[in-house]
């Protein structure tokens, strides 16, 4: 079977594999034998998970090289596995590291591409949710090694344990890799929060929050559900919260298993990064706002009288 | 120095984008077609930078004859001069085409810097810079929230999911930037009427050494095999706030299974 070239991200702290991984790695094995390209250190904590979502192989990239220059890397890595082992597809996440492999890749070794899949099928065809979720596209690469990104939190992570060796690559990166050098990484805290675009549950604040001291009532409601912070552009905008965290069309795309929206109208700048989530709640003060019309549940009012409720509902029942 | 920034004419941000039946291509008649958005962050911080360094801005554009508009747009809000590559055999390229078309206008031009927008508000595929930067074989510094530019090199604060990376090299290089990296200025009146006399160069595949055959829809290494709306939404649950709105949540969260 042919193998399925699935680029993993770990956490830049902790090491450990993220999920969206090993979602990759689930739809991978749609496609054939899903081998997991590694980069950096700490592999060898996770081989065993790597095997048990069916990764028979992980090849492993780790060397000063790597590490030292932006992106071009991978793509040599990658380029060279692709002409090595002719696999059945590339599959990276949709993260700006992710698109920008799958872009430069496609261009190397004369393949289409697809990005922000949030299905890919047996066939190879790629479901893609455009315009802000308002149309489901189906389509094919047609030329060369079909390359995908795709979106955090489209299939649930299904265990497939099998064995899964480690096998080292060569890390030997072209010149155009070292035109860019990185000079240094600057981690800021996120307040042990969740990634936005990875986060099962997003609670967001907009226009109706009202400044930036209203956000901590969001965040206390995000905290307790273990969730990320995402705000509207209303709020970016305003300076009410950093713009990092915004949801929306000139913002990030999230796709959470559960999206609150606070004291947002639900424009469409905003739907579009968060119309494909799975369930959405809803609190507004307006009972004509747009957001409702996405709703699976929404409650018209104040939501300085619903969030802290809702934060201490969830707090009792919890406990 | 000599700055490229790159733009594409994109259907309004506000407006619903739809594929058209005979095609699968974006309709880019029905709307009204605007700047993209996340471009005019790039023609400012292209502006900014030659304003400080000293240096010309020139504005490249791939798109239909109303793409003109766009270039001058960003002629109004003060860049130098423009290129508009329109030809009807450009119609449905994929992004590989479309970073072969730019990359062919941009080469051997002396640009020292090529800066684009992070992404474009229709396609949202964020893979262009990244592409020229492949093609062109220049370092590549995306998604830039900030760009400084000293002597020969050009260093970038890179946004990452856990913060930023520093990046540096030495030009010539591809650039992207982030939305709120700048304000973008608003076109004066004076901008507006100056841009009429800018020298805007309208080429042709054929002019840039290319095979219209490479580019455009039956080119394309990926292809739409069909779509659709998506099915509306069932109506859901709307309550109002009789003291107990947020204890209804909890209760219908607790049914679902995420308390």
């Amino acid at each position: 079977m042919a193998k399925v070239l699935v680029l993993v991200e770990h956490d830049a702290a902790s090491g450990s594999v993220k999920k969206a991984s090993l979602e990759l790695l689930t739809l991978a094995r749609r496609l054939g034998d899903p081998a997991a390209v590694w980069f950096g250190a700490g592999s060898a904590d996770a081989v065993a998970v790597l095997g048990e979502y069916g990764a028979s192989t992980v090849y492993v990239a780790d060397g000063d090289d790597v590490k030292a220059h932006p992106v071009v890397p991978m793509v040599d890595v990658l380029s060279a596995l692709v002409a090595e082992l002719s696999p059945a597809a590339v599959i990276v996440p949709s993260s700006a590291d992710g698109k920008e492999v799958a872009g430069r890749l496609a261009v190397r070794t004369g393949s289409g591409v697809i990005t922000d899949a949030v299905d890919i099928d047996a066939s190879g065809i790629a479901t893609q949710s455009v315009f802000g979720g308002s149309t489901v596209v189906h389509s094919k690469v047609t030329t060369g090694t079909p390359i995908y990104t795709v979106r955090s939190n489209s299939v649930a992570p299904e265990p497939a344990p099998t064995t899964c060796t480690a096998q080292t690559v060569s890390t030997q990166v072209s010149a155009i890799a070292k035109t860019a050098t990185v000079i240094e990484r600057t981690v800021a805290s996120k307040g042990g929060r969740p990634e936005l675009t990875e986060a099962a549950v997003v609670v967001s604040g907009g226009r109706g929050v009202g400044g930036s001291d209203g956000f901590s009532v969001i965040e206390k409601l995000a905290d307790s559900l273990g969730a990320a912070v995402g705000a509207s552009r209303a709020a970016t905008d305003a300076g009410w919260y950093p713009h990092q965290y915004q949801v929306g069309q000139t913002g990030k795309t999230v796709s959470p298993q559960l999206y609150i929206a606070n004291g947002i109208s639900g424009a469409i700048q905003h739907r579009a990064g968060m119309q494909t989530s799975k369930l959405v709640v809803a609190v507004n003060k307006d009972a004509e706002a747009p957001i409702f019309e996405l709703a699976d549940f929404g409650v018209v009012g104040d939501l300085f009288e619903v969030v802290p409720q809702l934060t201490d509902e969830i707090e009792k029942r919890a406990n | 120095m000599k700055i490229a920034v790159c733009v594409k004419q994109v259907p309004d941000t506000w407006a619903e984008k739809t594929l058209r039946e005979q095609d699968s291509t974006l309709d880019r008649e029905s709307p009204d077609g605007v700047l993209n958005e996340l471009d005019e962050y790039a023609v400012e911080e292209a502006l900014q930078i030659a304003e400080a360094h000293g240096g010309e801005v020139t504005v490249v554009s791939m798109g239909p004859a109303r793409a003109a508009e766009t270039v001058r747009k960003a002629l109004s809000m003060g860049a130098d001069a423009g290129i508009h590559i329109q030809d009807d055999a450009l119609h449905g390229s994929d992004a590989i085409a479309t970073s072969a078309v730019l990359a062919a206008a941009l080469a051997d031009k002396g640009f020292d810097l090529i800066i684009f927008g992070s992404e474009s508000t229709d396609a949202r595929m964020s893979v262009i810079p990244a592409m020229v930067a492949e093609r062109l074989g220049v370092a590549q510094l995306t998604f830039a929230q900030r760009v400084s530019v000293s002597g020969t090199d050009v260093t970038i604060e890179r946004v990452t999911d856990y913060g930023f990376d520093t990046i540096s090299a030495a030009m010539p290089a591809v650039v992207s930037v982030v939305e709120k990296i700048n304000e973008p200025r608003y076109p004066s009146f004076k901008g507006i009427m100056a841009a009429k006399k800018k020298p805007v160069e309208t080429l042709v595949v054929a002019d840039l050494g290319l095979d219209a055959a490479s580019v455009g829809q039956a080119a394309a290494w990926s292809a739409v095999n069909d779509f659709a709306a998506r099915p509306p939404k069932p109506v859901g649950t709307i309550v109002s706030d009789e003291g107990d709105g947020g204890a209804r949540i909890a209760s219908y969260l607790t049914e679902q299974k995420f308390i």
